[in-house]
């Protein structure tokens, strides 16, 4: 069903509509994958072998494919931490900050409550993790919508507070007396675990990242406050004078999307550590930018990149293990990656005036 | 290069514009327009906003090309393609707004805009000359000053110094009054004047009569893109110039009669003593009183940038009032939100209907929809109902006799279609009180009077309407009440037929600040 009812496309259209899309991304990854391929191969590596064992080690067994399932659970909610905001033209650099203060006030029910059975204690968690960066998030958005500091200043700003604030807590109050060497918390309870798919890494975390792009996505294309906020992204003058509340617009997005980055930091901590440790995310904040960015905030598009960017990442640890690279290699291949994504209208331009 | 003793009517003029026509987007801007601009005089366009002053001289300075007619500099046809080309041939233009860089020195400023640039600058070279000019023009600035410390009289007199050091003889200085106070007015008027003594040919566009029979020698009057007609000082009189910038012919009679305004049992609109925050270079409201009553159209004449607009914004509530109090159908609503006015019946038709009422992303469907979201929400906002709006919008079309494409981007429908697309959706639903700017602005005369039709129509069943507009004949035609703004403040208040188009256009420029009419 379309977003306007009387006018469905015909199923052709669809096909075709849809097969230049994949054509598309194939394109822009066998682009990215040949630009890589030659980087390696100016270093000395062979080239066909790297891309060989990365492609094998991840989706050619069940294992790898678990692995970067886990990989992808956080950069899935993150991407959504940047993509709400974004769609009320919001810039939301601080996811990484959202998801760190996420992982800390859930961490803090999870060290506090130790009694509580799972069913009450995950949720609750949960709904912690998504206070504590929606709340990271509502500074950046108070000042915002006052008209005194831009957001993406402040949202990038408050990245660089956040991980000190865990980092205090993991030094000072939390910190396990069991084991002087590492800094970090005692382990959690079974009951602040979130639950693994079977035998795998895959945790809660990934149904919780699917039920909220599901939302997100219904969100923007049925509801009224998807309209409004597509109306405030598109021109936010027309939108205020329609009446639409554009302030209080601008202040939930931005919580929205601490909220959904919050929650992505408790989950990741819950699920695949167990404990909290400083310095626990790679970046997953910023991950997520660029996966909003490549996916230019289309759910499916957020799901199919989260997936390639978590594989990459992946990837970027079988050839440090296999060949010897260092792990900078991955940040060559998303750089180029996001180099093909942005020259592809230029691209697209040219085709169409020759 | 030309004799400073030559009187206007010297044989061949320094710059003469034959048959220029240019044409933007459904605007004729300029149409076969023929001017004559004489060494050693001032010569002032005056006009209303949109009558192709401002296009006429940017034809010159070669920032637009025209579509036909030719330019000739003492006798000589003549093609400039670029800003540069009339640099080098001794033409300067002053834009309305300001064009310096304010990280930048004075003399800084002026040294980027000659004509020789050496490779190394002396600036020591650069500030004796500023200093020579400035003292022989009474221009004084400091040549090390930071332009951004600088007032916007001052910025103007380092502009016209700049197109003095590169050599300039025929200035044009577009509204160069528009952001002056009354003493910066009267010390360029004698700059202008000592310029005049030397020679220089001056090009003064404005709307402002008092001033253009202050300092001008001779004066052009546009209309509507053409030339209505070109007086010297000894012709002109305040009469005479507004019987030319304001069409003659009496505005057609109405075709109904004004419905009675004694019914005041109910207020839609009152402004008590009203006035807005000052914020950057916007006009603000001062002193403002304004009582609408149900089925009465009340006309906003005023020379646009003269605070009509943010009049608009605070009955909408866009702009909040900082001093005195706003009443809608009898409540209080000084402090409420918009949302809250236009649920209470607040319709808005804004002045650029692509930059304030529509998102052009969004097809036209959305954004028909964008004003009453509340009322198409179902499932407590969880759905849209598209079917109820779509069969809403085309009803609402119907009613109008317009036809625009419900499924298309909004980007894509031309100006006019875009104001049909805003006149049903703000007018269809049937609201009390109409906020309207510039309502037929881009309309065919057919669609123009489809949305004359509607406002009266709504005033039968007995919305108010604040009609803004700087038309005086739609204003005459469809006003039961005139109130005249000029710089923030209400200068004037009529009934039409007690009132003359040339008595609101002289209220309107400024002519004089009227004796007021507030009963």
């Amino acid at each position: 069903m379309t977003s306007i009812p009387d006018k469905r496309p015909s199923l052709a259209a669809w096909l075709v509509k849809s097969g230049a899309v994949v054509l598309r991304y194939l394109a822009i990854f066998v682009v990215a994958f040949t630009l890589f391929g030659i980087i390696l191969w100016i270093a000395g590596k062979d080239p066909w072998l790297a891309i060989r064992d990365t492609l094998t080690y991840t989706l050619g067994s069940g294992r790898g494919l678990s692995e970067v399932v886990v990989k992808m659970t956080p950069l899935l909610l993150t991407a959504l931490a940047v993509a709400v905001p974004s769609r009320v033209m919001l810039i939301n650099i601080g996811s990484e900050g959202q998801l760190y203060m996420g992982a800390c006030l859930g961490t803090w029910v999870a060290l506090s409550f130790t009694g509580l059975p799972a069913w009450v204690m995950l949720p609750f968690m949960l709904f912690m993790g998504a206070m504590g960066g929606a709340l990271w998030a509502l500074v950046p958005a108070i000042l915002r919508a006052r008209g005194l500091v831009n957001e993406t200043i402040t949202t990038l700003l408050l990245n660089y507070v956040a991980p000190s604030l865990v980092t205090f807590f993991i030094y000072g109050p939390w910190r396990s007396p069991g084991n002087s060497f590492y800094p970090q918390t005692p382990d959690f309870v079974p009951a602040a675990r979130l639950p693994l798919l079977g035998d795998t890494r895959i945790h809660l975390g990934l149904v919780v990242g699917l039920v909220m792009l599901v939302l997100y996505w219904l969100l923007m294309k049925y509801t009224r406050w998807g309209l409004e906020m597509r109306a405030i992204g598109g021109n936010a003058q027309a939108a205020k004078r329609s009446g639409i509340p554009v302030t209080t617009y601008l202040i939930l997005a931005l919580c929205i999307g601490g909220a959904l980055a919050g929650v992505a930091g408790i989950a990741e901590v819950a699920g695949a550590h167990g404990r909290l440790r400083p310095g626990f995310s790679p970046g997953f904040g910023y991950t997520g930018f660029l996966i909003n960015w490549l996916a230019g905030g289309h759910p499916l598009g957020i799901l199919v990149m989260a997936f390639v960017v978590a594989l990459i990442t992946s990837g970027g640890d079988i050839l440090q293990i296999n060949q010897g690279l260092p792990f900078a290699v991955v940040d060559i291949l998303l750089a180029i990656t996001l180099f093909v994504v942005l020259a592809r209208p230029a691209l697209r331009l040219k085709g169409k005036r020759a | 290069m030309t004799d400073p003793t030559s009187v206007s009517a010297s044989p061949a003029p320094l710059a003469s514009m034959r048959a220029i026509s240019k044409s933007f987007p459904g605007v004729l801007a300029n149409d076969r327009i023929d001017l004559d601009i004489h060494a050693s005089e001032i010569h002032a366009l005056l006009g209303e906003n949109g009558a192709g002053k401002s296009t006429l001289m940017k034809i010159l300075y070669g920032f637009y090309r025209a579509d036909s007619g030719e330019i000739s500099m003492h006798g000589r046809p003549v093609s400039i393609f670029s800003p540069h080309e009339a640099r080098a041939m001794h033409i300067g233009m002053v834009f309305q707004d300001l064009a310096l860089i304010p990280a930048f020195t004075v003399a800084e400023n002026i040294a980027l805009f000659l004509p020789h640039l050496p490779a190394v600058l002396d600036a020591r070279a650069i500030e004796s000359r500023i200093n020579e000019m400035a003292a022989r023009y009474d221009l004084q600035v400091r040549p090390r000053a930071l332009v951004s410390q600088l007032s916007i009289g001052e910025q103007q007199k380092v502009e016209i110094l700049k197109l003095l050091l590169s050599d300039a003889r025929l200035l044009i200085l577009d509204e160069p009054t528009r952001v002056l106070a009354p003493h910066e007015v009267q010390a360029l008027f004698r700059v202008l004047a000592s310029l005049r003594r030397d020679g220089f040919a001056i090009v003064l566009i404005t709307h402002k009569m008092k001033e253009v029979l202050e300092c001008a020698d001779r004066i052009s009057v546009l209309r509507g893109g053409r030339v209505a007609g070109t007086l010297t000082r000894a012709e002109a009189s305040e009469a005479r110039l507004l019987e030319l910038m304001f069409d003659k012919k009496l505005p057609p009679l109405q075709t109904q009669g004004p419905t009675p305004a004694g019914t005041e049992a109910r207020t839609l609109l009152e402004l008590r003593d009203v006035g807005t925050q000052a914020v950057g270079a916007a006009p603000t409201l001062s002193g403002i009183n304004l009582r609408l009553a149900p089925g009465e159209i009340v006309g906003v004449a005023g020379v646009s940038g003269n605070g009509q607009r943010e009049l608009g914004d605070v009955v909408l509530g866009i702009e909040r009032c900082a001093a005195g109090r706003k009443f809608l159908f009898g409540q209080e609503f000084t402090r409420r939100s918009i949302r809250a006015a236009r649920t209470a019946g607040v319709a808005y038709i804004p002045e650029s209907p692509l930059a304030l009422a529509a998102v052009p992303w969004m097809t036209v469907l959305e954004n028909m929809v964008l004003s009453r979201t509340q009322v198409f929400a179902r499932w407590g906002g969880l759905r849209m109902d598209w079917r109820a709006a779509r069969s809403e919008a085309r009803l609402g079309l119907e009613r109008f006799g317009y036809s625009v494409a419900l499924d298309v981007p909004a980007r894509s429908l031309s100006g006019g279609n875009l104001q049909r697309m805003v006149i049903v959706r703000e007018l269809a639903p049937g609201p009390q009180l109409i906020v309207a700017s510039y309502l037929t602005r881009g309309l065919d005369v057919h669609s123009a009077l489809a949305a004359r039709q509607a406002l009266l129509a709504a005033r039968a069943q007995g919305a108010g309407v604040l009609l803004i507009s700087e038309d005086l004949e739609e204003l005459f035609a469809l006003s039961d009440r005139l109130v005249v703004m000029f710089a923030g403040r209400m200068v004037g208040e009529f009934r039409p037929a007690d009132t003359t188009p040339y008595e609101v256009g002289r209220l309107m420029t400024g002519a004089e600040v009227a004796h007021d009419v507030h009963p």
